[in-house]
């Protein structure tokens, strides 16, 4: 992995759910400027490790270290958005992250600008459609100027027009120098977003490689046979 | 079959002629109920929220315990309040004892643990699908567990005319810490107790008939909300 | 619990405001008394005709809690009432004796009647109430008994002794008691066919007869008083004891005296006042 400036570093964590062990001593650290894809099969972790590194879920064991206490945001499959206008939703996402009132309104119309939804921004945040809900989501998480961006398959419900939407944004966000920790099923998606990729298997890290090394190099036995589609859903 | 038609037509005629002694009874109904239910909100929305977003120990069984109280008889909630509120009791000086406000109070505790234990439920059950959402753009507990209710206002509405009915159909509360007295603490459901005991009973029957279609009323009210709340989608 | 500090803040001044707007209603109308007296005085319309015009006379209102004789002096007590005015000689005695009250004074009285069907498969009819009693012991006939400790329960124990019959539950089979109010009383008996003991007052506004007549009445021995007495402020300081005297004194005057006799329902009168009345 690349030794850019730590932000998030977990070491040895481990979460357990009652008898479930959804992530098993995982030892990462994301950099500034890194883009990583986490993938695996449903089940493996990669929510968990998602959730552990924002700071949602506490570790049962080991530890999470903030190096850099950056602002954060999280994209979640499916965006939980409230039944209110999708300029409220704006506003109450900037009143929460603390912004004061005055640029409340300039930031809540520069993110819809830049996703392309200010025309919408009256209509009920629930009648968008899929990529619509998930471009408000983005632009939710843009306005509060977060640097580290958690993504949690964004694209896993849309279809390829909305993929492609979301995808371009991400890279756009990157581009400007957001950090990125993504899940994604699909990994061509890595492939074209990542700097480097993490494999989960049962809730243990297998392998984290900078992208042309982990499509490239000879993986850990698990890893290889993700990759070429052996694994089974367990 | 009988009492009942004549019934219908002495209820018919007491809403028609806007007897200003039903009025009156009517009224003072609807405003001992209606505050009932602002206070019972008031604190049951608040404590609801905080028993589904707190971590506490005990928390079970704090739940388990308000779950009981939703069956609390309006007689024992009404003998309580008596006892508390007599002279010989300990808040005996307020003088609140046959007054409205005595009402109020009884109604209240009454629809306090409906208030909050249906808002528990609501919170936990919209918090389960959207805390996470809520906490990574940093929202506290309580901030949380107001969002989802505004985000779940008509279920919240439907909650509060619930509470409403509960408090304006009882009749055991508000007979004993209201004593009944005519033109000061006599409601609906008391002067149904009163012309049934006196064996007036197509009197009983047309004021419950006016009761029914108060309370029908808010339901009427709670149908056209929620159907508006799936048109407002 | 995780309220901040500002929401636990809003919640204390919220509650501050009900209490304070729930005070000042209560005070709203401080020219009245609380007067406790019987379901039977209330349910026979006495106090919708004798209240207003006390309250034209003076401008007090006295608001009636109406409950059984032992609830009502009980009331008295606990300082819930501000005056008296019940049925029950004996315990109204006791009641001032024990303390509670300033002085008992007879107002008026009304009687008992004993109801039972028109049929009357008893044979009761007649006037004295002590030999109808013991016909329905005797032939086992449906009794309702109001059995709530109110003054006409008292009364109608004390003519079942009177008869011979100590404990009428024990000594007869449908004795029924129902612990309840005179009007539900007399619903029960209604729709039983059963015979009743009631005052004439609930009798007369009682709508819902079926087939019950009036089967003894104008025995002496049926007459009913009634006393009112003033709570003693020594026992409870708050009682508005100069208005309550106030009521008490325009009852057993002439004016108040008249204003009972002239309370009558079909042309009949209910209450005959005797406040002058010597050993009342």
């Amino acid at each position: 992995m690349s030794e850019a400036g730590p932000l998030i570093e977990l070491r040895e964590a481990s979460v357990r759910y009652r008898d479930v062990t959804a992530l098993d001593g995982v030892s990462l650290r994301v950099g500034r400027g890194q883009r990583i894809a986490l993938i695996g099969s449903n089940g493996s972790g990669k929510t968990t490790l998602l959730r552990t590194l924002h700071g949602l879920q506490r570790c049962d064991a080991g530890e999470r270290i903030v190096h850099a206490d950056v602002p954060q945001a999280m994209v979640f499959q499916r965006p939980f958005l409230l039944r209110l206008s999708a300029w409220s939703n704006m506003l109450i996402a900037l009143w929460l992250a603390g912004v004061p009132a005055r640029e409340r309104i300039d930031r809540a119309r520069d993110a819809l600008r830049r996703v392309g939804l200010l025309e919408q921004r009256t209509r009920p945040a629930r009648a968008l459609s899929g990529g619509q809900q998930q471009r408000l989501a983005l632009a939710r998480a843009w306005s509060v100027l977060p640097q580290l961006l958690f993504l949690d398959e964004p694209t896993a419900s849309l279809d390829p027009a909305a993929k492609q939407e979301v995808e371009d944004l991400v890279m756009e966000f990157a581009a400007e120098g957001m950090t990125v920790v993504m899940s994604t099923h699909n990994l061509g998606q890595a492939k074209r977003l990542a700097t480097d990729v993490v494999y989960l298997e049962g809730g243990r890290l297998i392998a984290a490689l900078p992208t042309e090394r982990f499509f490239t190099e000879r993986l850990p036995d698990a890893a290889a046979r993700f990759l070429k589609g052996e694994t089974t859903w367990q | 079959m009988n009492d009942f038609g004549a019934s219908l037509a002495t209820a018919s005629h007491l809403i028609f002629n806007a007897d200003a002694a039903l009025l009156r009874i009517v009224g003072l109904s609807l405003a001992v109920s209606g505050s009932a239910c602002v206070f019972a909100a008031l604190f049951g929305l608040a404590g609801g929220a905080a028993l589904a977003v707190g971590r506490f120990p005990g928390q079970r069984i704090v739940v388990l315990l308000l779950n009981t109280l939703l069956a609390l008889p309006s007689v024992v909630v009404g003998l309580v309040v008596y006892l508390l509120l007599s002279r010989a009791g300990p808040l005996g000086e307020l003088g609140l004892l046959f007054t409205p406000p005595a009402m109020v109070i009884a109604q209240t505790i009454l629809a306090l643990p409906l208030v909050a234990a249906l808002t528990r439920q609501l919170v936990a059950d919209a918090l389960r699908g959207s805390g996470d959402q809520l906490r990574s753009m940093g929202a506290g507990p309580m901030t949380r567990a107001a969002l989802v209710l505004v985000h779940d206002r008509w279920s919240l509405l439907t909650l509060l005319l619930t509470a409403f009915g509960r408090a304006i159909s009882e009749v055991g509360a508000v007979m004993i810490v209201g004593g009944n007295i005519d033109g000061v603490t006599r409601v609906m459901t008391t002067t149904i107790a009163l012309e049934t005991s006196k064996g007036d009973l197509p009197l009983a029957l047309a004021l419950g008939i006016v009761l029914l279609l108060v309370v029908g009323a808010i339901n009427v009210l709670i149908a056209l909300v929620q159907r508006l709340s799936k048109e407002g989608r | 619990m995780a309220m901040s500090s500002t929401r636990r803040r809003w919640v204390a001044a919220l509650a501050l405001i009900g209490c304070g707007a729930i005070g000042a209603a209560a005070h709203a109308q401080d020219k009245f008394i609380v007067m406790s007296s019987t379901t039977s005085t209330e349910q026979s319309g006495l106090f919708g005709h004798l209240l207003p015009a006390f309250m034209k006379e003076t401008g007090i209102q006295v608001r009636v809690v109406a409950q059984g004789t032992g609830q009502a002096l009980d009331m008295g007590r606990r300082g819930d009432a501000d005056v008296v005015f019940v049925h029950d000689k004996v315990a109204e005695e006791k009641f001032v004796a024990d303390g509670w009250g300033l002085k008992r004074t007879p107002v008026m009285y009304n009687d008992f009647v004993l109801i039972g069907p028109k049929a009357d498969p008893a044979k009761a009819a007649g006037k004295d109430i002590v030999t109808a009693l013991g016909k329905l012991a005797a032939a086992n006939a449906v009794f309702v008994s109001r059995g709530d400790k109110s003054g006409t329960h008292a009364a109608e124990l004390r003519y079942w002794k009177a008869a011979a019959v100590d404990a009428p539950a024990k000594a007869f089979a449908n004795y029924k008691e129902c612990g309840c109010g005179m009007g539900p009383a007399l619903n029960i008996a209604a729709s039983t066919n059963a015979y009743v003991m009631s005052d004439r007052g609930t009798w007369l506004s009682f709508k819902n007869r079926a087939d019950l007549g009036i089967v003894v009445e104008g025995d002496t021995k049926l007459f009913n008083q009634y006393g009112v007495i003033v709570v003693n402020p020594a026992k409870h300081p708050h009682a508005k004891k100069d208005m309550a005297q106030q009521f008490a004194d325009w009852v057993v005057s002439p004016a108040g005296q008249q204003a009972i006799a002239g309370y009558k329902i079909g042309g009949e009168q209910l209450f005959f006042p005797n406040a002058n009345e010597a050993g009342r």
